[in-house]
């Protein structure tokens, strides 16, 4: 028989990961401390993080020598699933995979920075789109050189984890005009730099959004990542960990709205019946299962490919955030159709899905940029 | 590399020579469609000596069914080997030796739930291609509701007494047995009084006619049972207990179905179809866009289509599921040839145009959201099933 890690199904340990981390969420972040955090104008709870890093759910892609556990992209992807099911909000993505895989690519200088992801010190923002729509290569936030320091001038529109983190990834250009996929130059930097203004973004989400305006903000070539002119090429591997996660957390988001709906669908009573008694629904239900049974294969497929060929990536997680983007989307608009006037209702949980599906959707790529990737990679 | 992946390496490039030294050059490459399928059977006549040679070829080691026991003529593979063996034909080329109802689904039945000597006398015969099967279990008035069949079988005694009328058993006209739900008790509630039978087609009693569908000529017929009479020993499995293996065998039909296996969904890729039409309808942004959706769809499909085998493989069987890939990969398959056709425009319009016969397959197409449990069976399977819907 193959090796488990091999197929798209889970692995035993892998099943533990996901049964673990169901019930410990259950317990420590069910959908009502959303609730409590954007009552409380709070974007995540930080004891919440504190939890997190001594499960080894920070070190999940730092390596052991850093003080990680090093469980790969797929374990990576069970993780945000599970927390997409109950919308848990943290810093995870853009910190513990995002930034964690951009730095293991770096080499001995970034042990350090990762040991403080592992550890839940430090957190990451990516700072990367400058307009409404996910581009990378558009980047055209300059960073000027003077000798070995850059001063970075420009506006970075749309930074998750942006006003909480301590850290920060920047994309800029330092050569070439935008458009140009090269001349591009990832800095990793401290988020309280002189010249560095976050702006809070109140999103629909109510998680942590940032505007963050830069006022040549000093760094220098020590905190290049990777090689100056090729940001891109540095990036690209944490970007598509991040896409893998962000999709993973959707199709999970999607589960837990189709969860939720179908208890509604059983108790709910109209016209002396219960209303999962009527075929109309049903169907619906049965074939927004369908949807979310072939999304997670593709979630699935993302992280073994980034486990196993991570070179080989980009069609594999294009396919996954594609697939979340538009199977959370279905998931949410029939969760509150079928819940009816009362999934419109602020009390009830099921709004929350629906706006963190929206964000979802865009972020790192909305479904057209991914469904492109595809079309290219396949001759259409 | 552990030992287990060092030997299928091993076995990848022993396959691999295996094909290239064995399968005639004359087949290779060829485009595949329903006149390239060898059925086999006593009626069967080659359309070439090649398919002849190929198919002993494949005979002699097994490889018409693969995973199926050394001593009934199969390959005796495991799943991986299996899926490295399909890997290297599609890599090479090569057309499937054989196709049959019976390698897809008698066989799996008798594996399943035949005695020893079923399984001597037919397992064999089917793995050689002497044997083709055809399948009697729609009748007019058992559709969606199957377990509805009518066609009596009478206990005489020493043998059974079949009769009745079933339909759209696919190639019953050039079958040579068959294998048919019939009813066995009238008295007890309708799931629980039929069972499984095999038949010679050759038994008096026993015609068939075909019948025309939009897509022009089909492999669909009528069959008829005249007071046929049927040896006790062509019984299979229980008494009255023939609706579990009916129930078995369209949970592997409806795989088959929804993951296009077997060629039965048409083997045409939407890129194909696009390259025949030199990039120009790539302009239209609309098409291009649909195109784009359905590529996304049949990846995650195909991937879907793996993750089960990997969990049926594992031992956790998939059960009710299948209802998603059959609805899934059927309807998925309607919009591929719905975009196809689009992507042709008045060059799939013709029976046998540009594009060959695509307008007959898009038509063919339409059957396959109804055939083997239609998607609205097939939804209500997963909602009462899987999801534990409350019944009306």
């Amino acid at each position: 028989m193959k090796d488990a890690a091999q197929t798209l199904i889970d692995t035993e340990d892998e099943v533990m990961l996901r049964d673990a981390a169901r019930g410990f969420l259950a317990e420590a972040s069910p959908v009502s401390a959303l609730r409590a955090n954007r009552d409380a104008g709070r974007a995540h709870d930080p004891a919440l993080w504190a939890d997190m890093a001594q499960m080894g759910w920070t070190g999940v892609l730092v390596p052991e020598t850093a003080g990680g556990a090093d469980m790969g992209h797929r374990a990576a992807g069970i993780l945000a699933e599970e927390m997409g099911r109950v919308l848990a909000a943290s810093p995870f993505l853009s910190s513990a995979v995002i930034a964690a895989t951009v730095l293991r690519q770096a080499g001995p200088a970034a042990q350090g920075a990762l040991q403080t992801i592992a550890a839940g010190r430090a957190t990451y923002a990516l700072a990367l789109d400058e307009g409404p729509k996910f581009a990378p290569a558009a980047t055209a936030m300059q960073a000027e050189r003077q000798g070995n320091t850059f001063r970075l001038t420009g506006t970075k529109a749309f930074v998750a984890d942006g006003t909480t983190a301590s850290r920060v990834l920047v994309l800029a250009r330092t050569s070439g005009a935008a458009g140009d996929p090269e001349g591009l130059t990832l800095f990793d930097l401290d988020a309280s730099l002189a010249g560095l203004d976050r702006q809070a973004l109140s999103t629909i989400d109510s998680r942590d959004h940032a505007r963050l305006v830069f006022d040549a903000v000093a760094v220098t070539g020590d905190d290049i990542i990777g090689d100056l002119d090729n940001g891109l090429v540095a990036l690209r591997p944490g970007l598509q960990a991040g896409q893998a996660a962000l999709a993973a957390e959707l199709t999970g988001l999607a589960g837990g709205a189709a969860a939720i709906t179908l208890g509604y669908l059983k108790e709910r009573k109209q016209f002396d019946r219960t209303i999962g008694s009527f075929q109309a629904l049903q169907h619906r239900a049965a074939h927004l299962w369908s949807e979310i049974e072939v999304t997670a294969s593709a979630i699935a497929n993302a992280g073994r490919v980034l486990d196993n060929a991570p070179d080989d990536a980009a069609l594999a997680v294009s396919l996954a955030k594609a697939r979340a983007a538009q199977t959370a989307k279905l998931a949410v608009s029939e969760a509150v159709q079928m819940h009816g006037g009362i999934g419109m209702t602020d009390a009830y949980d099921i709004g929350f899905f629906i706006k963190r599906a929206r964000v979802g959707a865009e972020w790192l790529g909305d479904y057209g940029y991914h469904a492109a990737v595809i079309g290219a990679a396949r001759g259409i | 590399m552990s030992d287990a992946t060092e030997a299928l390496a091993a076995f990848r490039a022993d396959i691999s020579a295996w094909i290239k030294d064995n399968c005639p050059a004359s087949l290779l490459g060829r485009a595949f469609n329903e006149n390239s399928i060898v059925w086999g059977g006593r009626k069967w006549s080659f359309a070439n000596d090649d398919q002849r040679i190929w198919l002993e070829r494949a005979v002699k080691r097994g490889l018409t069914a693969p995973r199926w026991p050394v001593e009934f003529g199969g390959g005796g593979l495991s799943r991986a080997q299996e899926k490295i063996f399909r890997e290297e034909m599609t890599a090479a080329g090569a057309p499937p030796p054989l196709q049959s109802f019976g390698l897809w689904m008698l066989g799996p039945a008798l594996l399943e739930f035949g005695n020893d000597a079923q399984k001597a006398e037919h397992l064999p015969k089917i793995t050689r291609g002497e044997i083709r099967w055809c399948q009697g279990y729609s009748e007019p008035g058992a559709g969606s509701d199957l377990a509805n069949v009518q066609t009596r079988a009478e206990d005489m005694g020493d043998h059974w007494l079949v009769s009745g009328q079933k339909i759209w058993t696919s190639y019953a006209d050039q079958a040579d047995w068959i294998f048919a739900l019939v009813r066995t008790d009238r008295d007890a509630p309708k799931h629980k009084g039929i069972s499984f039978m095999l038949m010679d087609m050759d038994t008096p009693g026993i015609t068939t006619r075909p019948i025309r569908l939009i897509s022009g000529k089909s492999p669909f017929c009528e069959t008829f049972f005249d007071n046929v009479k049927v040896p006790k020993e062509q019984l299979v499995g229980e008494l009255n207990r023939g609706w579990d293996i009916a129930k078995y065998l369209l949970t592997h039909e409806r795989e088959m179905i929804g993951g296009g296996g077997q060629g039965l969904l048409g083997a045409r890729s939407v890129a194909q179809i696009i390259a025949m039409q030199e990039g120009e309808l790539l302009a239209d942004p609309v098409l291009r866009a649909e195109a784009m959706q359905t590529e996304v769809d049949t990846l995650a499909f195909g991937l879907t289509m793996e993750r089960y085998k990997d969990q049926a493989e594992a031992g956790r069987g998939v059960g009710n599921a299948s209802a998603m890939l059959k609805y899934y990969g059927t309807e998925l398959n309607k919009r591929r040839y719905e975009l196809m056709m689009a992507t042709a425009g008045s060059d799939g319009l013709e029976w046998d145009g540009a594009h060959g016969g695509l307008a007959p397959e898009w038509l063919r197409t339409k059957a396959n959201s109804i055939e083997g449990g239609t998607s609205e069976v097939m939804l209500d399977i997963i909602a009462k099933r899987v999801l534990e819907m409350p019944g009306q």
